[in-house]
């Protein structure tokens, strides 16, 4: 219902495409501590976005927000909306698990399960019901994550027993196995090496054919690189959200400015 | 491929509710299982309550909590419990001669001048002695130690409290290094660096910072023990006799709190009247000395982490 | 004159370390003591008969047939009660339970349960189990008053195991739109598993051992057949043990060490599995 309800540019920049999140006006605290004030921003379908800041401007939390994981920190109070396809995701009978089989996530670490590659590929699908078949799905998702080749030699061999860089292709394709609309990704490079990053941000290019990306990241120069949209962050504020090449070539405001230029942060 | 399943509402289905109807039923289950741990509690309260009143019509308090002969069994009949206590308390104090100084001993070497390798060795030792039976115990008091003891001292009876104070000693010994050793090691290596750094000796370290740092987890392990030691049953029922009365000679036969409680069990006494009773008070007087003991020493440690964590 | 003070504080350090040193190893000396008492005396006695006879008033004839029985019985029983319940327990206190009173109450309660002398369990079996339930002098009645006496410790390791489980690894599977209960089953509780095997190991040997709760809920009559169901009467191994060394013969004292020294191989055999498991947890090393 509220998927229109953005007249203004900054906080809708890619018009053209329909809005998967949209969060309106929303403060998340911690106890008595806003982590986020009042950001209303939408995440538009098929693109990258990137959400930049500081560390500690609550650019996880906001990104945690989207599928509810801030629901295991005790002590969260929020205020304000995030709708999916229009529809409330905190409302009181939308249950928690539905909203994150739909909207993925990729932690900062690699957190494979202690199980074999295959297993922790099959699991996500085969707790929610899934009835087609599952190696066929466990194929699929570990070719979407550009895994596929490198493992399906050992697939019944434990996931620690990968690389960092391999781990998390396979979170994602964890993940990506789940068939969800959109995938968070919290830092997902973040512990990994330059050329194991590389081939997750290349892999990032393919998956947003198919689905809607929001990546956490500090590093600007990987927000730069792969994302179509980027949100800055500063002490749990919203300080400007549009097209990268716009944020980063001719930012609107001087916060922005001397953030992506590494003046701060 | 995705817009298929962005079609679908976000509300729950009818799947939805099944599963978290199930996800209900099996909180409250688990729930229910850690709550078994409240009604253990409740029945034991409960249970010796109800039995102790009965017994307490028949008997008043006062004379049983201080009256000094205690024959329940012969007559003239007398409920004074203090002779059981005198028995219990000698136990208790003869194991913590033991189990103090050396459990602390044992700590402070764990913590402070072992090496990892060594603790590695060690550990396990400690471990085998906490878990060795106390029925084995006792037979060790009685077949060993106290043989041992009437080779020195000649007029040692056959049961004798000193023999059980040593073995119940050895057996809360390993609990109370434990302790001891977490409660050193909770003490931060600043503290012990400061000191070093001051030109202490590892001897001064020890003894005038680390030990005072760690004092009251050190003193609520001591509670813990002597609390363990009241409560020991099978060495002292074997080893230290079934004779209630009040005198300190450790070469004597005395009488506890739990070997009575366990000697009128082995009995013919009819359920039901006074006599059988006694073993619900005396149960009862256990049961609060000991959970009090425990409370204040948990209450202690749980302090004193705080002021390191 | 400064040196020498020197010099004695630090033999001061080096006494107290030996002294410190010599104590702590005195363990082993106890241990080795015991050991040898017990083997010397019972060593004779240890024979197939033995283990095969049932108890009898002539020392030759004895053996510990239905005690061994009798554990096995109510070890197993113990068990099959307290492992569910226990590991339960400890699943919703670590991994569902609200921070509230009523939890905070709960895990107190249980700490404090920990420290309750094992007699006053053997009086809550008594009245509740053999004579409330009408349960009588049964395994049953045994292994309930064992499985309430063991709890608390199976509670707390079980606790312990599943704390020493990464977050990241729930995270991950709520991520995936797992329920709580999908997410403990298959991913928190397998990890946890070799810790809570070993916990519910030594909380097991210590219900083996336990005499006193079982002196006080009747099992020490005298016995002279195997139970063949939960509802038999029993006797047990260290109830058998008590029963040979409370005589005043020598001969039976020696039957004792002998049971001792059965009841030791088990415990040590238990004791070794769990320290397998632990270190083979190790060596896959998640």
């Amino acid at each position: 219902m509220n998927t229109q309800t953005t007249p203004d540019a900054q906080i809708s920049p890619a018009a053209q495409s329909r809005s998967v999140l949209d969060v309106i006006d929303l403060t998340i605290r911690y106890g008595t501590k806003p982590a986020i004030r009042n950001v209303s921003l939408s995440i538009p379908q098929h693109r990258i976005t990137a959400i930049i800041g500081p560390s500690g401007c609550g650019k996880s939390t906001l990104l945690r927000a989207f599928n509810r994981m801030n629901d295991f920190i005790p002590n969260v109070g929020m205020e304000g909306q995030i709708l999916y396809l229009g529809s409330d995701i905190y409302a009181r009978e939308v249950d928690p698990v539905e909203v994150r089989r739909r909207i993925g996530m990729v932690f900062q670490k690699p957190n494979p399960f202690p199980k074999s590659i295959l297993q922790n590929v099959a699991w996500g699908p085969s707790i929610n019901g899934f009835t087609g078949n599952l190696e066929d799905r466990v194929e699929q998702s570990l070719r979407r994550a550009a895994l596929w080749e490198e493992v399906n030699d050992r697939l019944h061999e434990s996931a620690l027993a990968l690389s960092g860089g391999q781990q998390q292709r396979l979170c994602i394709a964890r993940a990506l196995a789940m068939e969800p609309d959109v995938i968070l990704m919290d830092e997902p490079c973040s512990a990994l090496d330059p050329v194991s990053t590389a081939r997750i941000e290349d892999l990032m290019f393919e998956l947003k054919e198919r689905y809607t990306i929001v990546i956490v990241t500090h590093n600007m120069q990987q927000a730069a690189r792969v994302s179509n949209l980027t949100a800055f962050l500063e002490n749990g504020s919203l300080v400007e959200y549009g097209e990268t090449d716009q944020v980063f070539t001719r930012p609107r405001n001087q916060r922005t400015e001397e953030y992506v230029t590494g003046r701060f942060g | 491929m995705s817009q298929g399943s962005t079609a679908k509402p976000l509300l729950a289905g009818a799947g939805t509710r099944k599963s978290r109807t199930k996800e209900e039923l099996i909180r409250f289950v688990l729930f229910l299982c850690a709550f078994l741990s409240i009604l253990t509690t409740l029945s034991i309260i409960a249970i010796l309550a109800w039995e102790a009143y009965s017994f307490f019509r028949e008997v008043r308090v006062l004379d049983f909590l201080s009256g000094t002969r205690w024959t329940p069994l012969l007559e003239p009949r007398s409920f004074g419990v203090l002779p059981l206590v005198a028995g219990t308390l000698q136990i208790v104090i003869g194991a913590s001669l033991i189990a103090i100084p050396v459990g602390l001993a044992s700590a402070i070497y764990l913590a402070e001048f072992a090496s990892a390798g060594v603790r590695r060795a060690l550990k396990p030792v400690l471990e085998i002695l906490a878990g060795i039976p106390t029925v084995v115990y006792g037979y060790f008091a009685l077949t060993f130690v106290t043989p041992l003891i009437a080779a020195i001292f000649p007029q040692t009876q056959i049961f004798n409290a000193a023999s059980a104070s040593i073995v119940v000693g050895i057996m809360v010994l390993p609990m109370t290094a434990s302790l001891c050793d977490d409660a050193l090691r909770a003490v931060p290596e600043s503290l012990r660096q400061g000191a070093f750094a001051l030109g202490a000796t590892q001897f001064e370290v020890t003894l005038r910072v680390v030990l005072p740092a760690a004092l009251s987890g050190v003193m609520a392990s001591f509670v813990l023990a002597a609390s363990r030691a009241i409560g020991e049953t099978m060495a002292v029922t074997l080893a230290a006799g079934a004779t209630p009365k009040m005198t300190m000679n450790p070469l004597e036969s005395i009488q506890t709190m739990t070997a009575y409680i366990v000697q009128v069990s082995l009995g013919d006494t009819p359920v039901g009247t006074v006599e059988y009773q006694t073993i619900f008070a005396v149960a009862t007087l256990l049961f609060a000395i000991t959970l009090s003991m425990n409370i204040i020493a948990h209450r202690v440690l749980a302090r004193f982490r705080e002021v390191y964590e | 004159m400064s040196s020498d003070r020197l010099r004695r504080r630090h033999a001061v350090t080096r006494g107290f370390r030996l002294l410190c040193a010599a104590v702590a190893w005195a363990g082993i000396v106890i241990l080795a003591v015991l050991l040898f008492h017990v083997t010397r005396e019972g060593i004779r006695w240890l024979d197939l008969q033995f283990l095969t006879e049932f108890p009898s008033r002539f020392p030759e004839q004895a053996g510990i047939k239905s005690a061994l029985w009798g554990t096995v019985w109510l070890i197993t029983l113990t068990a099959g009660i307290s492992i569910p319940v226990g590991v339960a327990a400890a699943i919703y206190l670590e991994e569902y339970s609200p921070r509230n009173r009523l939890s905070q109450l709960i895990e107190v309660n249980i700490g404090n349960l920990a420290g309750v002398p094992s007699i006053v369990y053997g009086i809550l079996g008594l009245v509740l189990f053999v004579r409330f339930l009408a349960l009588g002098r049964s395994v049953l009645a045994g292994s309930l008053t064992m499985t309430l006496l063991i709890l608390p410790v199976i509670i707390i390791a079980a606790r312990e195991a599943l704390r020493a489980v990464p977050d990241s690894i729930r995270h991950a599977a709520f991520a995936l739109g797992a329920t709580r209960w999908q997410a403990v089953r298959s991913q928190v509780l397998p990890v946890a598993l070799p810790g809570i095997l070993t916990g519910v190991i030594l909380a097991l040997s210590r219900a083996i051992g336990e005499t006193a709760p079982l002196v006080m809920i009747g099992a020490l009559t005298y016995v002279a057949f195997v139970p063949e169901g939960p509802m038999d009467a029993f006797t047990a191994l260290p109830i058998q043990i008590f029963n040979w060394a409370s005589r005043p013969q020598e001969n039976f004292h020696q039957l004792a060490a002998a049971g001792i020294m059965v009841l030791l191989v088990t415990l040590l055999l238990m004791n070794a599995t769990a320290v397998w498991i632990r270190q083979r947890a190790e060596r896959t090393g998640r």
